[in-house]
């Protein structure tokens, strides 16, 4: 049990994670011709990209001529209430059109126009049908197009691997420690540079549309290693997860059955969603139920159903129908399909949600309505990059995907995220390997790091009598579902931090039954440091923004500041301790902003 | 809801055995829900793989009362109260533990596929593909990769001289994709006879039986294969395809 022996692997680029992120970015790195390692928490194939539903947005115009990256980056930065990285908004838009008809060139087979060109679909937030997609198992298609064209890259994968920690070499990063979780042993990856790719958060809340993957190890990772990390206070809640039976509670259903003509309605069947347009986006909102019908059909002469308000708006639009005792018994709300579509409509487009509903729940959504809530399903924030090269802020360091921070600012537009996994996973893959051709010198690592690691890592295994580590993982979610969850105020935040102090130290005492052959419980045990971390991260910059905004709603600041709008929270762990502070956001250049006053 | 016994194998290569667990299982669990209640209060340690939950991601595949399925998509509800569930790993796969199983055979032979050859674009740069050219192939890019086909194989099952020269269903529909892709250019007729081992399968349809994406693996994937494979002999329907331009050549 106490053996710390370790195998070492050597690489150029070290990728961590192997969803479409991860898997783009080693493609890439290979392609530079440098050596690449690529980990899997999972086996590959299966990361959480494979539940990606709704599409890929790319202004690639197949439907609306119209559509082009300006629209796009628009949208976006609308959708994100103006906190996103501009350059990064502008990169994604620019680039999502190329990476789409590259995946397609790599086998992927989008759903297809009349003329035999990529069908666009409609999506919350976006002006224009511009999500390329497959019925609605679009991140399927993506990641088996990645995961098949990369095995003939010369890529070497390690599934079911986990990375624990990064190892520094003076101010930069020089490999990563972890253990194989069907052995239980160890392993280290020395590597001149690494990319990030590990994706979210959402364990550490209750209702959730995330896997026991999302636990937050490359946030902590980055953290851990001194690199910043920003706006960790935008927590996307997914308008639509299922909410019965309660075993499925919190199982994504795609913004793509609003896209296909889905809308929303409360147990008194009314569409309520018109009663909460924000001003920012009446301009372009239907305000009446007989615009919005006439919208499906005519889109050039009347303004978009408020069912497709970007999803921040409508997660809080249903909580408060659920709150104000117009929601169904189970806590949610209505979601119907059936009535403007018919039967074979909704099986071609949406046949995911078919059976997922007919085999879970029982019900025919091809002849009832869904019941819905909101389900915690991404985070904005995560490691601060460069917004070209996606180096983070500690050398050797590269984030992608959903673990970099600013790309969508306060609020992720649906379509965005498969999106930003190709663009910024290419240029991951690009700069990381470019990085470690430039590098000069040896790569040294002091061995006394790794051991001191590796016997922490046992430890749960030799503790007499200590805590279940599922008990310590399902009281965290209780704390910030309750406490951290879509609206949130000043004296409950105080109150998870309370109680996330008191799992840390329960944590430190876990204790574990069996040998570490694929153990679940010591990964669990493991993955709790990085589980708590973000949590408390989470917390803090909650605590910090005193205001409403994107995907962080504070009951005691109910209303956007514009001074905030302005700022960015950053976190940094220095000599042990978190510490917080407001810098200031990038600042848009004039030809970008004069885009925003054209056509309100 | 009343209560269950779950048999659940526990064990690794040097042995094992089936072993109890009551539970009482709330409304709407699924079997997967159910293993997850025990390893969360009863042992920590049981192993077994998931991640979506949602019949997506094909990580969960067991045999539940011998029958290989996805154990995310199973419902307790099938199950009548006081029944006795076991769960047991695929079998066809060495075992690692408990409910997981080593699948790299299925990684191995999915990087002997040779994979797509594009043909050249349009004068735009851009492709051109008709929704009805790419159905039938769209319904094999529904594959989950759970690789429960792969488990009741009879090939794979019981011939272990023969996994050498045999891919099995999983990676026939694989192949078929790709013969079928209106972009690909490559011939893939050898390594569907040689090293695909085309021949081998006798069409006995488990596989079709127990995909859970309800892919028409034997009749829209293997049989065309295999039909295919016999024309790539018939010297007859080689020159014709010649003739027509029908992929046959390598680009």
């Amino acid at each position: 049990m106490a053996n710390a022996d370790y195998e070492t692997h050597e690489h150029d680029v070290l990728v961590i994670g192997a969803g479409g992120a991860g898997l783009r970015a080693a493609i890439e790195a290979a392609a530079q011709g440098v050596s690449v390692g690529l980990v899997c928490k999972s086996l590959l194939g299966k990361a959480h990209t494979v539940m990606a539903e709704g599409g890929i947005a790319a202004s690639l115009g197949n439907v609306w001529p119209e559509d082009n990256w300006q629209v796009h980056f628009r949208d976006t930065m609308r959708g994100g209430k103006m906190l996103n990285n501009w350059r990064m908004a502008q990169l994604h838009a620019q680039e999502a059109p190329d990476r789409v008809l590259e995946l397609e060139r790599w086998g992927a087979l989008f759903d297809r126009t009349k003329d035999g060109r990529i069908l666009q679909r409609d999506f919350g937030g976006h002006r224009y049908a511009r999500l390329a997609h497959v019925g609605d198992r679009t991140g399927l298609e993506m990641i088996r197009t990645l995961q098949y064209h990369g095995i003939h890259q010369g890529i070497d994968v390690y599934m079911e691997c986990k990375v624990e920690r990064l190892l520094k070499d003076g101010d930069r990063v020089c490999g990563a420690f972890g253990y194989w979780r069907n052995t239980g042993k160890f392993v280290f990856f020395k590597a001149k540079a690494i990319v990030l790719a590990t994706g979210g958060v959402g364990k550490a809340w209750k209702v959730t549309s995330n896997s026991w993957e999302y636990t937050g190890d490359g946030h902590s990772l980055a953290l851990w290693a001194g690199a910043d990390l920003i706006d960790m206070e935008f927590v996307q809640f997914h308008p639509t997860g299922m909410v019965w039976p309660p075993s499925v509670r919190g199982i994504l259903v795609t913004e793509g059955v609003r896209g296909d003509g889905g809308t929303l309605k409360n147990t008194k069947g009314e569409r309520f969603m018109f009663n909460y347009i924000p001003e920012f986006f009446k301009g372009e909102t239907a305000d009446n139920e007989a615009e919005a019908d006439r919208w499906y059909t005519d889109k050039k002469n009347n303004r978009r159903t408020p069912d497709l308000l970007p999803r921040d708006e409508v997660a809080r639009a249903i909580n408060a129908e659920i709150k104000g005792g117009r929601g169904t018994p189970h806590d949610g709300v209505l979601l119907d399909i059936c009535t403007r579509r018919p039967a074979d409509y909704i099986r071609k487009r949406l046949p995911s949600m078919y059976h997922q509903f007919k085999e879970l729940a029982g019900v025919d959504i091809t002849k009832e309505p869904m019941e819905v809530g909101p389900t915690c399903h991404y985070i904005m924030g995560g490691v601060r990059v460069d917004a070209d090269t996606t180096a983070a802020t500690v050398k050797g360091l590269f984030a992608a995907g959903e673990v970099a921070g600013g790309m969508h600012g306060s609020n992720r537009l649906g379509g965005n995220s498969l999106s930003d996994l190709l663009v910024f996973g290419r240029r991951a893959g690009l700069y990381a390997a470019l990085y470690a051709k430039d590098f000069g010198g040896p790569l040294t690592v002091e061995s006394s790091q790794v051991e001191s690691l590796a016997r922490e890592m046992l430890a749960p295994f030799t503790r007499s009598g200590g805590e279940n580590p599922y008990a310590i993982q399902a009281d965290l979610q209780e704390t910030m579902q309750n406490l951290v969850g879509l609206i949130r105020t000043e004296h409950e935040l105080r109150e998870a931090l309370k109680r996330i102090e008191s799992l840390k130290h329960r944590a430190g005492r876990t204790h574990i039954d069996g040998g570490r052959t694929y153990n679940p419980g010591w990964h669990m045990a493991l993955d709790l440091a990085s589980l708590l971390t973000v949590a408390e991260c989470c917390t803090l910059a909650a605590l910090e923004r005193r205001e409403s905004r994107g995907g962080h709603t504070r009951d005691d600041h109910p209303y956007t500041d514009d001074a905030w709008g302005k700022i960015n929270v950053v976190i940094r762990q220095r000599q042990g301790a978190l510490a917080l502070s407001r810098e200031p956001l990038p600042e848009m250049p004039a030809e970008l902003r004069a885009l925003f006053q054209e056509r309100k | 809801m009343a209560q269950f016994t779950m048999r659940v194998f526990r064990g690794d290569p040097s042995g094992g055995g089936f072993q109890d667990y009551t539970v009482e299982p709330e409304e709407g669990m699924v079997v997967l829900d159910v293993i997850h209640r025990i390893q969360a209060t009863q042992a920590n340690d049981l192993a077994c793989r998931w991640n979506c939950k949602a019949g997506k991601c094909g990580s969960c595949s067991a045999e539940v009362n011998g029958k290989p399925r996805l154990m995310c998509m199973t419902r307790m509800d099938l199950f009548q109260p006081g029944d006795t569930i076991t769960v047991a790993p695929i079998r066809t796969f060495p075992l690692i533990r408990d409910l997981v199983t080593d699948v790299s055979y299925n990684y191995e032979k999915a990087k002997q596929v040779p994979p797509l050859r594009l043909k050249p674009p349009e004068p735009d740069g851009t492709y051109r593909m008709m929704q009805e050219d790419i159905d039938r192939i769209q319904e094999f890019h529904k594959c989950i990769e759970c690789f429960l086909c792969q488990d009741v194989c009879h090939v794979i099952r019981d011939h272990e001289d023969k996994k050498r020269v045999f891919s099995g269903p999983r990676f026939f529909i694989k192949l078929a994709s790709l013969d079928m892709h209106p972009l690909d250019t490559r011939d893939r007729s050898s390594f569907i006879t040689e090293n695909a081992g085309i021949g081998l399968c006798n069409i006995t349809k488990c596989c079709t039986e127990v995909c859970p994406e309800h892919i028409h693996i034997t009749d829209n994937g293997i049989i065309p294969l295999k039909e295919r494979a016999a024309d790539s002999l018939d010297p007859i329907v080689w020159l014709l395809r010649r003739f027509r331009g029908q992929k046959s050549r390598p680009a």
